[in-house]
């Protein structure tokens, strides 16, 4: 096996009372493509914000090339946070800033390249996401499909060690789908770069991750590269590559019973 | 990053903040001129100094040339003591001039009013020096104690 | 009864946990090597939609408030034959307390709002997480250059805004009641003082600038990150930091004007 970026050990999180992650390990192995899915509202972004440092757990380690995320000093975890980037589930482009200069803004903030190399390398992420000719809108004036892609090329602007991708294929035309796809493949083959993608989407997950993890009640429910997956025996697992609505997996929130609930009875 | 326009605007905004700060100091309250000027201190004693009050200006002529810096009273014989902040430009008064809290107007702010007197060598009448007492004073007229002076006299003629 | 001290202490602590939380995204925000190459434009933009938009605003009330003072106190004065102290009432009462506090209720109104609103929508759409995601800090990308921009517009404001108040008031005393325009001008220059009056009115906005844009910028910084929240705080900005201002105004007043 080769050595790994991330390590989670033990890690328990709660929103509240309400138990997020009840003491789950996993490792993200370097220069890999890792997946992670699981049913909406699990707690997928939550693990990414985790490893991110923005939030802490109540118990656990989260190690990043060896160093431990949640007790590292605010400077420590700002000269960490250098080395890996997040494309978020809503984007979160900056809405006063061009989608040229939301590109180029961490290549302007964390490296000392002279403008017109920065530019030319913009030039390049944008093209790589098929929106050189939105180069100067507004992240206001695109489309959602659109601003995902441009925060994609945010995300990937500095070719950082690690990038946390949520949700990357999420309003994707199946062309740009492919696009994504293909990107993020080439990222990892081509840079050694590290990815964790997100997704409910299981045939670009099948073909793009080197290893999965699939998470469902506070737990990791099934793990293997993704022709282990597709070949496991567990109700669960084979209830969300399937897309069932019946199974051992809950569609629904907690909640008290529909029954009960429609007729008024105390819970 | 920034456009020319917005340095531009900013630019100007600063510069009509500072001029407006500007004209606050020496078009509003003359600050350039008289008030941070150089000053020296005279004193005067008074019987009564009615409503006079620190900070009113003091005239000849009607002309400003300082201003009430201090009121306090002797500890010794309880008599009001005032300090006169002068300025430095006017620096020639005799030591025969005298001073009287005068009003302005019938019910306006009572100021004080320098009347210079002569220099003469020859009864050696010099120039008052910064600390000087001057000697000569006259107080202010108390409305109250003007009408019972009035009734008084009155009184007296039946 | 018991309940009443519990939800007592219950808010105290609230109420110490946000201007804990507050005094610490101040230092944080301002307490920093500034860097000059980064930092400068972001005060630019932030001085022109800070300062330069509330402008306009700031130039019509002051010239109306003037114009009113002006007349009222004519109408006053005179009764007493005392139309010449019109100037001083004029600048004094504009420098003094008017400057400072209408330019501070209207600067929280036009300028506060905005910083809160802008900054509560930035922490909903996630733009505050992406930055610290991307290892810029947004206390000192966002919030600082924020602050310094309303510490140094609004005294500016204010100072602006006295000084188009008194000629305000000139167009009203002099060019139309026909007080002599020396009399305005040399009366007011008799009484107004540079350190007591025009010093003592621009600390005044110093305060002012410092307490309101320092709310607006926590408000939106601690806002709950929804629609909701975001309009919450951006009332709360408005609402307090008049009432502070307000209040904090009596105290300057009763510290500066009274022997
Ligand atoms: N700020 C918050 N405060 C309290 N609970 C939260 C907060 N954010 C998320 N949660 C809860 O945490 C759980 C996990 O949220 P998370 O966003 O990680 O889900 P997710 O797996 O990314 O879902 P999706 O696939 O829909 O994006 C959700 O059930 C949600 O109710
Ligand atoms: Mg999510």
């Amino acid at each position: 096996m080769s050595e790994n970026l991330v390590e989670i050990k033990n890690l328990s999180f709660y929103r509240e009372e309400r138990c997020i992650y009840d003491d789950i390990s996993l490792n993200i192995p370097k220069g890999k493509v890792t997946a992670i899915m699981g049913p909406s509202g699990i707690g997928k972004t939550t693990l990414l914000r985790l490893i991110g440092g923005q939030l802490k757990p109540d118990s656990g380690q989260i190690l990043f090339a060896g160093q431990d995320i949640p007790s590292l000093s605010r400077s420590k975890l700002y000269t960490l946070r250098k080395k890996m980037s997040m494309l978020f589930q809503s984007g979160a482009l900056f809405t006063d800033m061009s989608v040229f200069e939301n590109v180029a803004f961490p290549m302007r903030e964390h490296s000392r390249l002279p403008e017109n190399l920065i530019e030319k390398m913009v030039m390049m992420k944008l093209e790589a996401v098929g929106l050189r000719g939105a180069m100067h809108l507004k992240p206001g004036e695109l489309s959602g499909g659109m601003a995902r892609r441009a925060a994609l090329a945010r995300a990937i602007a500095l070719d950082p060690e690690l990038i946390l991708y949520d949700e990357p294929f999420a309003g994707q035309d199946p062309i740009s789908m492919g696009v994504v796809v293909r990107l993020i493949r080439d990222l990892s083959d081509a840079l050694g770069l590290t990815s964790v993608v997100v997704s409910h989407d299981v045939p670009e997950v099948m073909s793009i991750a080197d290893y999965i993890y699939i998470v469902a009640e506070q737990k990791i429910i099934g793990q293997g590269t993704p022709e282990q997956i597709s070949e496991m025996k567990s109700e669960l697992v084979q209830q969300f590559i399937q897309g069932e609505a019946d199974g051992p997996v809950p569609f629904h929130y907690p909640a008290q019973s529909y029954k009960s609930q429609l007729l008024g009875e105390d819970p | 990053m920034v456009s020319k326009k917005i340095e531009l605007l900013v630019g100007l905004f600063v510069a009509i903040g500072i001029a407006a700060i500007l004209m606050l100091a020496l078009k509003v309250a003359n600050a350039g001129i008289a008030g941070n000027g150089e000053t020296y201190q005279l004193y005067a004693k008074f019987d009564n100094i009615g409503g006079l009050k620190v900070r009113s200006p003091i005239k000849v002529g009607g002309v400003v040339v300082g201003r009430v810096e201090n009121i306090k009273l002797d500890q010794e014989d309880y008599m009001p003591i005032v300090t006169l902040e002068i300025y430095s430009n006017y620096d020639n008064f005799s030591e025969a001039t005298s001073v009287s809290i005068l009003t302005a107007g019938l019910l306006g702010e009572q100021y004080l009013g320098l009347d210079p007197g002569f220099l003469d060598e020859e009864l050696d009448i010099g120039v008052l020096q910064p600390g000087d007492f001057i000697e000569d004073t006259k107080p202010a007229l108390v409305l109250e104690e003007l009408i019972g002076q009035f009734l008084f006299s009155q009184d007296s003629e039946d | 009864m018991l309940e009443k001290i519990q939800s007592l202490g219950h808010n105290t602590i609230y109420i110490i946990a946000g201007l804990g939380r507050a005094m610490m995204m101040l230092l944080s925000a301002i307490v920093q090597v500034p860097n000059p190459k980064k930092g400068w434009p972001l005060l630019m933009n932030q001085l022109f939609s800070v300062g330069v938009l509330s402008l306009l605003i700031i130039i019509v009330s002051g010239t109306f408030i003037g114009m009113v003072i002006a007349l009222q106190g004519y109408t006053i004065l005179v009764g007493y034959g005392a139309e010449a102290s019109l100037g001083p009432m004029v600048a004094l009462s504009i420098i003094r307390e008017l400057g400072p506090v209408v330019t501070a209720l209207l600067f929280a109104g036009r300028a506060g709002s905005a910083l809160t609103a802008e900054i509560g929508l930035m922490k909903a759409t996630e733009q505050l997480s992406s930055l610290e995601m991307m290892a810029v800090d947004p206390l000192r990308r966002v919030i600082a250059p924020r602050f310094w921009a309303g510490l140094i517009s609004m005294p500016l404001l204010s100072a602006i805004f006295a000084a188009v108040a008194i000629l305000g008031g000139h167009l009203v005393g002099v060019d139309w009641l026909g007080v002599d325009s020396g009399t305005y001008w040399s009366v007011m220059q008799a009484e107004v003082d540079w350190s007591n009056d025009v010093l003592n009115g621009v600390i005044k906005s110093v305060v002012f600038a410092f307490v309101i844009t320092w709310i607006a910028v926590y408000k939106g910084y601690d806002c709950v990150p929804t629609s909701e929240g975001i309009s919450r705080a951006t009332t709360a900005t408005v609402v307090q930091s008049s009432l502070i201002v307000l209040g904090l105004d009596f105290i300057l007043t009763a510290l500066m004007f009274t022997n």
